[in-house]
This record gives C-alpha cells, sequence and structure tokens, in this order.
C-alpha cells in the first residue's frame, strides 16, 4: 500500500488502517529519531511517541485533511518536533565541541580524497551528526538519513527551500570537517 | 598520505549519511500498536482462585479469564477481535495492581478498556466497584443505583457480560432472592467460590435466602441493611432482626442504612 492509498484508508477507518502507517513508517520515524537523539533508548521513546501523536492528531481531522495528508513531510515534522522536545528535557545544553575548529571549506583539486568513509567510522559520523547545531542536524537527517526532498523538508519544517539548501550546504560543511579533524588527530597521534 | 592531505567529497559523505539509515529494533512496532491500544498482549496471573489470563493494551485491561477454562485467545478474537499476542508476564505495576485488587483494596486504579461496551454497561460495572470485598447486592441495587430501577434484567445481562470479571466485581451481585445466581466465568460454582475466597459466608446467605430473608436490622440502632453489610455483620446475634422486604422493616420503624443503602425491588 503506497501513501497515497494509506491515507484513504486512515480516513475511511482509522484504528484498522493505523498499523499499516505504523509497520510502514516505524523504520524511518526510528533513524529520524536515533540521528537527531544520538540514543537509541530515546529513539525508541521519541518513535512510540511520535505515533501516538499522530494517532491522535488522526482522530481529530476530517477525512478531507487526513486524504491531502503526504505522510512522509507530515511524520517527519512530528518527529523532529517530540525529538526536540526530549532533547531539551533530557540533555544538557553545552554547545558543540570542535566542529568549527579546522574549518577549511571545500576540497581543494588535487588532493587525494577518500574514496569511502570506513564502515567503523559510521558510529562516529552519527555522533557528529548528534553533535550538529540543532538547525544542520535536522536538515541533515531530514534530507539524507530519511532522504527527503527539498520540497518535502520545506512542508515539513515551514522553513523555504532555499533556507534548507544552504543549512544542508553548511551542514555537510561542519561535518566534513570535524571528521577531517578527527582524522588527522588519527594520522597524528 | 600526510596528515594535511586528508579530505572528504561531499559525495561521500552523503553516502555515509544513508549508512545512518538504521531499522527500528523489530519489537518497536508491535510495541507501539499495543501502547495506542490497537493491539493487545495478554499473560497469565495468579489469583486467589487459580491462575487467570489477563489481556491489556496502553489503554487498560480489556479482557480477563480463568486460564483453566481455556479458549481465551478465540475468546478475545470473538469478542474484541484486536490483534493479540502473549507476553511473558503481566507488567508489574498492572500485576500488582490487580493483586491489590483482587484482595480487597477498592482504591487501587486499575485503568481498563471498555470499548465496544454501552453506556448502560460500563455503568453497571463500575456500579460492581463499589460494593466490597465480602459483600454482595441484589440485581436490583446496582439497577436502582445507577437510575435504572426497572433495568433488573439488563442489569443481570450486562454483568454477565462484563469482560474483565474480577477486576470489575460483577461476581458481588446475586438474584434479588439472595441465591447466588449466574456467573459469566464459569457458573454459579465458581461464583461461589470467589465469594467464598472473599470472605462472603455463601451457605449462611443461601440458607437465609432460603427463609425469604433479604435484609437484617439491629433493633439497637434500628437501621436495615442487606445481610453482608459491614454494618449488619457487627450486629450481636441477640439484637438481629430479619426482614422479608424493606417495607417490612420500614414499617416496624427500622431506617435503611446509609452505607449499603438497600432499596425495595421485586427482583
Amino acid at each position: 500500500m503506497d501513501d497515497r492509498e494509506l491515507t484513504v484508508a486512515l480516513a475511511t477507518n482509522l484504528d484498522s488502517a493505523f498499523e499499516t502507517l505504523v509497520r510502514c513508517h516505524v523504520d524511518r520515524v526510528y533513524a529520524i529519531a536515533l540521528r537527531l537523539l544520538g540514543s537509541a533508548e530515546d529513539a525508541e521513546e521519541v518513535a512510540q511517541d511520535t505515533f501516538v501523536r499522530a494517532f491522535r492528531a488522526l482522530g481529530g481531522y476530517d477525512g478531507e485533511r487526513v486524504r491531502a495528508l503526504e505522510l512522509r513531510p507530515w511524520l517527519a515534522a512530528i518527529t523532529t518536533n517530540a525529538a526536540r522536545n526530549r532533547r531539551r528535557r533530557t540533555l544538557d545544553r553545552r554547545p558543540p565541541v570542535s566542529l568549527t575548529a579546522g574549518m577549511t571549506g571545500r576540497t581543494s583539486d588535487g588532493l587525494p580524497e577518500r574514496d569511502t568513509i570506513r564502515h567503523a567510522d559510521t558510529e562516529r559520523l552519527a555522533r557528529l551528526v548528534a553533535e550538529l547545531p540543532e538547525r544542520y542536524r535536522i536538515a541533515i537527517v531530514l534530507r539524507y538519513v530519511d532522504d527527503l526532498s527539498y520540497p518535502q523538508m520545506a512542508q515539513a519544517l515551514g522553513r523555504p527551500e532555499g533556507t534548507l539548501k544552504a543549512q544542508v550546504h553548511r551542514g555537510l560543511a561542519l561535518l566534513r570537517a570535524a571528521h577531517d579533524a578527527d582524522e588527522r588527530e588519527e594520522l597524528t597521534a | 598520505m600526510t596528515a594535511d592531505r586528508v579530505t572528504t567529497t561531499d559525495a561521500v559523505l552523503e553516502t555515509a549519511l544513508r549508512d545512518l539509515r538504521t531499522p527500528a529494533p523489530p519489537a518497536l512496532a508491535d510495541r507501539t500498536l499495543v501502547e495506542l491500544g490497537l493491539a493487545d498482549q495478554f499473560a497469565t496471573l495468579d489469583a486467589p482462585i487459580g491462575p487467570i489470563q489477563v489481556a491489556w493494551n496502553g489503554r487498560g485491561v480489556s479482557l480477563v479469564g480463568r486460564a483453566d477454562e481455556g479458549g481465551f485467545e478465540s475468546r478475545f478474537a470473538t469478542e474484541i477481535g484486536r490483534p493479540l499476542r502473549e507476553a511473558e508476564a503481566v507488567p508489574e505495576p498492572l500485576a500488582s495492581a490487580i493483586r491489590r485488587r483482587l484482595a480487597g483494596d477498592r482504591r487501587v486504579r486499575i485503568p481498563l478498556d471498555l470499548r465496544g461496551a454501552t453506556e448502560f454497561q460500563v455503568a453497571v460495572w463500575l456500579k460492581a466497584l463499589d460494593i466490597p470485598r465480602g459483600e454482595v447486592r441484589p440485581y436490583g441495587w446496582v439497577a436502582a443505583e445507577i437510575g435504572r430501577p426497572k433495568a433488573v434484567r439488563a442489569v443481570g445481562s450486562a454483568l454477565g457480560r462484563n469482560p474483565v470479571p474480577l477486576v470489575v466485581p460483577c461476581h458481588r451481585v446475586v438474584r434479588g432472592d439472595g441465591s447466588i445466581g449466574q456467573y459469566s466465568m464459569g457458573g454459579p460454582e465458581v461464583k461461589r467460590l470467589v465469594l467464598s475466597t472473599e470472605g462472603v459466608d455463601v451457605d449462611g446467605l443461601v440458607s437465609l435466602a432460603g427463609r425469604g430473608i433479604r435484609f437484617v436490622g439491629s433493633d439497637t440502632t434500628g437501621i436495615v441493611c442487606h445481610p453482608t453489610c459491614q454494618n449488619a455483620r457487627r450486629v450481636q446475634a441477640r439484637h438481629l432482626v430479619q426482614f422479608r422486604s424493606l417495607p417490612q422493616a420500614v414499617a416496624a420503624g427500622y431506617r435503611p442504612c446509609r452505607v449499603c443503602r438497600p432499596v425495595a425491588s421485586a427482583a
């Protein structure tokens, strides 16, 4: 069942169709929450909370509004809000460290480039994502982890596409710089 | 390679970011559906009358049955119809709340999921919760208490459909003539057993009923009660007066007890 059919089913019988919504979207909702929060335990709670909020919201919408929903950006927005609330409640607010230090901008031509990020680096990249300032973190996670298009992101976050493209660009630059700084540290250590 | 020559391209980074799509733990979807009340779990719990099976979801307890009766899952499928999965155990806060409720603690809150029930059924079931452990009331009393004094038979059938027996003590409602009456969770014998474990003198009650006695009073206080009312049970034998009906007691100058609130009822 694709999302279009799913919204029709949700508008017809919320209780029976909602299970399909959970099963179709649980992986991406969890992945968004996990990468925004950096903690599997928090991500599970936020994913559950997201579906509870979605269920309540759908219960209050009329059929026309449910049928018109774009489920992907809509759920991404709920997940993002739930994760943001959770992070504000549970994490301390110290500014992310070492992300802007050593920023060099784009790769210069002529330098050998690494063609992969080693698999073992996944966790380190996840940590760097979780440490990004919020606006870049959300933009990066929705763009790459959730694979939303810029129009979908604009819909989910209520920000202009241009702003989001700039935030993604800036987020990538911060990650690249932090990642390369880590690498250099390793090599010179 | 020298340290200052390590760089990462956006394309490499983008691929690595896409690899951060970790799938959800397998149980998350099921747990979420249970939390929403779109699916239920069940497990077995020890009760004074033997093991019972309890189904629940995020909204509350949805079905209770005796484990040795069998057919719990098919009953759930017929009566409720949501997906049902067996769990290892009833989660501890709920299990201890049920144990306390069965031990007579009426203040302990147990959320119930009574979706699909009528307003009348819910009113009847909640009223049964007002009857203390060790006491019984007639169907007619429940009908009067919920403001539907003529709906005595409907009270009986609502109690027969109680999905959460023991947790909602429908066994504490008996026939107007004092005999035990039907019980959804295994018939009159089980009802008798449950009441006995709660300290009701079932034989005494049946014997009073056999002699047509519906109410008892105290000639020192001039108050008339249901025979199992805590106030009636405190009356010494030499002061105990027996009545066949409430009008008979009132005519003799007795006033109805404010705790057990006896009503005149034909049922």
